[in-house]
């Protein structure tokens, strides 16, 4: 072998990240394997190992089943299914692949997601003896979504029909008519077996009347590099590099364009300009650096960046917003709630924010958009998102960097949502904030009292309005100025539009937070009594207010003790299924962990808990 | 401008590390010494230029390496002026607990999976680098480049973080800890066409060499000191061997080689038939048997 002209091409070789998809049993993992077997990628013992393991799970009778090489974990070679994103590697003499393997399964519409979020290919398998399914228009609709722009379609199976030229020409027909909706910048179509390999790395000979490339031939042609080497210069902060010496660097990587020591940038959160002092790159100082580099710069002063900010040599093709809509794939089974709180993953920062208005969701399998409330496990659709600070982006269709997000559940820190940008809405501009003369440290001077928050939480018979109730009286003895806001009460007016769905329980508790919250401003103590029964949004409530100034006290009763008590007689209508969503029966209730105070009813009476409330208050100087 | 492959890896393996370090409280590189250790440092040490690198390296001791690769691990640190913690099991080294004694199952449990537990605990770190490629194990394949662990150390295959683009979810609980693999993408062939292209030293017994060995169930077993008992049918015999992976002494298996350099070791490895975790006897002590010992805890 000549090492020199082997390395001389080893470097010259591109990477393509490719994702197969395809329905339960279209042959994608006998796909994979049938990659990994033609281009010599698998050794020989991992194929003996694969005979041990074919003899026991196999599926192809005595003939090693090509499959079981690539399902990885225990539980899938036992049951015969992939239950998960896998990642494969092999190379060609022109090309390095990867491949992420995803299931078909209906429930794991997010794990293709994931693999197409990092692909640059698609390959969508189709059964040729089953045509065109809902899945195959599933897959279609993802990959164009995550801006797969490049895909091979591969009928499969064409052994099976004797290789007939017309059920390849229908499929190609149906998928022509299908793809119409969206525009992939090349499409090529294969008809092909992968159980015997025609047409994946060898042309087939059984199908003279197919001339043009094999899938190994398609893949490696397709030029998938979209430069922006002509764009503007960017480049998140990943990290500030001043540990211990006098040096002090930028690091990041480049998400476009091209930059020259003693360039000007431009920092975006506070407009300041510096210009390039050194340029340090993987392969040490250079004089330029360019997209996808990994690179530390230095400046020539001193100025503040940090991580989450970006530096830029054109501001304006830059979006700075704190709201945008986004198209959103939703991955976890607790539904979404729009105005629920959660926090949102960019480039180099985490800030909350919630989905504000969730404008439609899309049937993957008819394209149709429908009205929705929430959304279920493998949702996509369209919404307006508002975060709690401004941050920078562009469109995905743009820079997939800057325009993409993941959502992180607060409590839980799981990955439950993922999204790209469309675009920015700049209406939070055109509201300001006054700051007016009279504030609230002067109202509450007025008053002689410091203004707070009492949020009673519990459940329905808890006793929460009671307490409320002679809570505000004995103030009220005292000379203090409150309000006692009372979720029956506030249902019939301001609320009356909203029922008992996780919904409309979320936005109920959104605009009580609210209303408390002005109400603090003015100078009250205000007590809220509402079952508020998702943490979520107690910690909603919570994050409006200062420290100090929010209360959450949990009336701990029993639900069988509220039971028993049913001043209402609302349990005896929801036990016998009259009413719907109630909580503790049907609908969660979510216990506060970690609550300022906390009342056991059971063993005393309401006059008692509210003297607790108010020793609390004394100790703590609010009275 | 395009890249090729492996600068795409290393840029994108650069990331990764810097991300941890951007994130997370108290990060350690795990070293193990093997030609994956090394080229994840050599990586660290570019991601932080000029300065030095933010964290610790922490090497697990089984007691069980071979001489040359502590010989060479304190070599580097010195020569890179790195901070290394050794950390050694000591409650097994008191049972004497070893590979020959307990068989690979037990002392890969006791002084590595428990051990590397035992040191995570000791100094709180919350996030580790590890040197594992997805092309090595099937297992491995399937997990992600941040990899959550619970308060336990364990890996929950089925209920991983999906993992979008480069936005990774790096957020834990107390106690919680997350392993990452910035060498996820690479391949073994990448690696050393790395090491080559970037001159990164690896331990010598990578190379070629007279060394002495036995024939045990048709492994070559280097004897690398007087813990290895030699059975009745076997003998030591001098062979030219070198060593594809890098275990404990008695857990990895040599080749037989003439591969005296770098170059000569890709050729081999091209025209290899064998992976390199066939010389790894702790793989096949069950089916899955990866995969249960990740779930464990194991890297």
């Amino acid at each position: 072998m000549d090492l020199k002209k082997f390395f001389i091409n080893q470097n010259s070789k591109k990477q393509l990240k490719i994702l197969t998809c395809g329905s339960v049993d279209d042959g994608k993992s006998t796909l994979i394997g049938r990659l990994l077997f033609d281009s010599k990628s698998i050794y020989s013992d991992q194929i003996s190992q694969t005979k041990f393991e074919s003899e026991k799970y196999g599926t192809q009778g005595k003939e090693i089943d090509l499959a079981l090489l690539i399902d990885g974990l225990q539980a899938e070679r036992e049951q015969g299914i992939t239950i998960d994103v896998a990642y494969r590697y092999f190379e060609t003499e022109k090309c390095k692949f990867i491949i992420a393997d995803t299931p078909g399964h209906q429930e794991y519409t997010r794990n293709m997601a994931t693999g197409a979020s990092n692909s640059d290919i698609g390959i969508v398998l189709i059964d040729a003896t089953k045509g065109i399914l809902d899945q195959t228009k599933r897959h279609t609709f993802i990959l164009s979504l995550l801006g797969v722009n490049h895909i091979v379609i591969a009928v499969n199976k064409m052994d099976i029909l004797n290789y007939d030229k017309i059920n390849f020409d229908n499929i190609v027909q149906s998928f022509e008519k299908l793809s119409k909706n969206f525009n992939f910048l090349s499409k090529k179509y294969i008809p092909m077996s992968a159980l015997i390999g025609d047409n994946v790395f060898s042309k087939s000979k059984k199908m003279p009347w197919y001339s043009d490339e094999t899938l190994i031939s398609t893949l490696e042609s397709f030029d998938i590099d979209k430069s922006s080497i002509d764009e503007e210069f960017s480049m998140p902060i990943q990290w500030v590099n001043r540990s211990g010496s006098d040096f002090r660097g930028y690091s990041g990587t480049i998400s476009s364009g091209k930059i020259n020591i003693n360039d000007e940038i431009i920092v975006v959160s506070s407009g300041q300009k510096a210009r390039v002092g050194k340029i340090l790159t993987p392969d040490g100082n250079a004089d330029f650096t360019y997209e996808n580099q990994a690179v530390t710069i230095s400046l020539d002063k001193e100025i503040d960046i940090s991580r989450g900010d970006l530096i830029t040599t054109d501001l304006d093709k830059i979006k700075i917003a704190d709201q945008f809509s986004a198209y959103i794939i939703w991955m976890h089974k607790d539904n979404m709630l729009p105005e629920r709180n959660y926090i949102f993953r960019f480039i180099n920062s985490y800030i909350n924010g919630k989905i504000t208005n969730l404008e439609y969701k899309i049937n993957i399998n008819s394209y149709e958009k429908i009205a929705a409330k929430s959304l279920e496990l493998n949702d996509i659709a369209y919404c307006k998102i508002a975060l709690s600070k401004a941050t920078f982006f562009k469109s995905y269709t743009q820079n997939n960097q800057l325009g993409s997000f993941v959502i992180i559940d607060q409590f839980n820190n799981l990955t439950v949502g993922a999204g790209m940008i469309d675009f920015e809405l700049r209406r939070s501009n055109n509201i300001i904030w006054h700051d007016m003369t009279i504030d609230k440290k002067k109202r509450s001077k007025l008053n002689s009292q410091k203004p707070c928050a009492l949020w009673f939480t519990g459940l329905s018979g808890s006793g929460k309005s009671t307490i409320a109730n002679i809570l505000e009286q004995k103030l009220h003895q005292l000379t203090k100025r409150t309000y006692l806001l009372d979720g029956d009460n506030i249902r019939h007016g301001l609320n009356k539009d909203l029922g008992f769905t996780d919904v409309d329980r979320v936005e109920n508790i959104r605009r009580v937070a609210e209303v408390s919250k002005l109400m603090t401003d003015a100078g009250l103590i205000t007590l809220i009594s509402f079952i508020s029964p998702f943490k979520s949004e107690r910690k909603m409530a919570r994050d409006l207010f200062y420290d100090n100034e929010f209360i959450e006290i949990f009336v701990d009763t029993p639900i069988e003790e509220c039971e028993k008590r049913d001043p209402k007689g609302l349990y005896k209508k929801a036990r016998s299924g009259k009413l719907k969503n109630f909580t503790g029966i049907d609908s969660d209730y979510e216990i506060p962990l970690s609550p300022e105070i906390k009342l056991k009813t059971v063993s005393k009476n309401p006059e008692e808990l509210a003297d607790e409330i108010l020793n609390y208050m004394k100790k703590n100087n609010i009275i | 401008m395009t890249f090729n492959h492996l600068k795409k890896l290393e840029s994108e393996s650069i990331y990764i590390i810097r991300e941890v370090v951007a994130e997370f409280k108290n990060p350690v590189m795990l070293y193990s010494i093997g030609k994956d250790s090394s080229v994840m440092l050599h990586l660290a040490i570019k991601a932080f230029a000029p300065n030095k690198i933010p964290f610790k390296l922490l090497h697990v001791d089984t007691t069980w390496k071979f001489k040359e690769m502590i010989k060479f691990r304190d070599q580097i640190t010195k020569e890179h002026n790195l901070d290394l913690i050794v950390h050694i099991n000591q409650e097994g080294v008191n049972y004497k607990v070893g590979p020959i004694t307990h068989g690979s199952k037990t002392h890969t449990d006791i002084m590595k999976t428990q051990s590397l537990k035992q040191a995570l605990n000791k100094y709180k770190f919350d996030a580790a680098f590890g040197g594992a490629r997805r092309d090595e194990e099937k297992s491995r394949a399937k997990e992600r480049i941040f990899s959550f662990r619970d308060t336990n150390h364990r890996w929950d295959p089925k209920n991983q973080k999906p993992e979008l683009w480069n936005l990774f979810n790096t957020k834990i609980s107390n106690n919680e800890s997350v392993r990452i693999f910035p060498l996820s993408n690479w391949t073994e062939v990448d690696v050393w066409q790395y090491i080559y292209q970037e001159n990164i030293p690896i331990v010598p017994l990578y190379f070629a060499a007279k060394r002495p060995v036995i024939n045990r169930e048709d492994m070559l077993i280097m004897v690398d000191d007087n813990r290895l008992e030699i059975k009745k049918d076997e003998k030591i015999e001098e062979k030219l061997i070198r060593f594809r992976t890098l275990g404990c002494y008695p857990l990895t298996a040599a080749v037989e080689s003439k591969a005296s350099n770098i170059e000569e070791i890709i050729i081999e490895l091209l025209e290899s038939k064998h992976s390199e975790r066939q010389g790894r006897l702790i793989d096949s002590d069950q089916i899955g048997s990866m995969e249960i010992k990740k779930q464990d805890g194991y890297f």
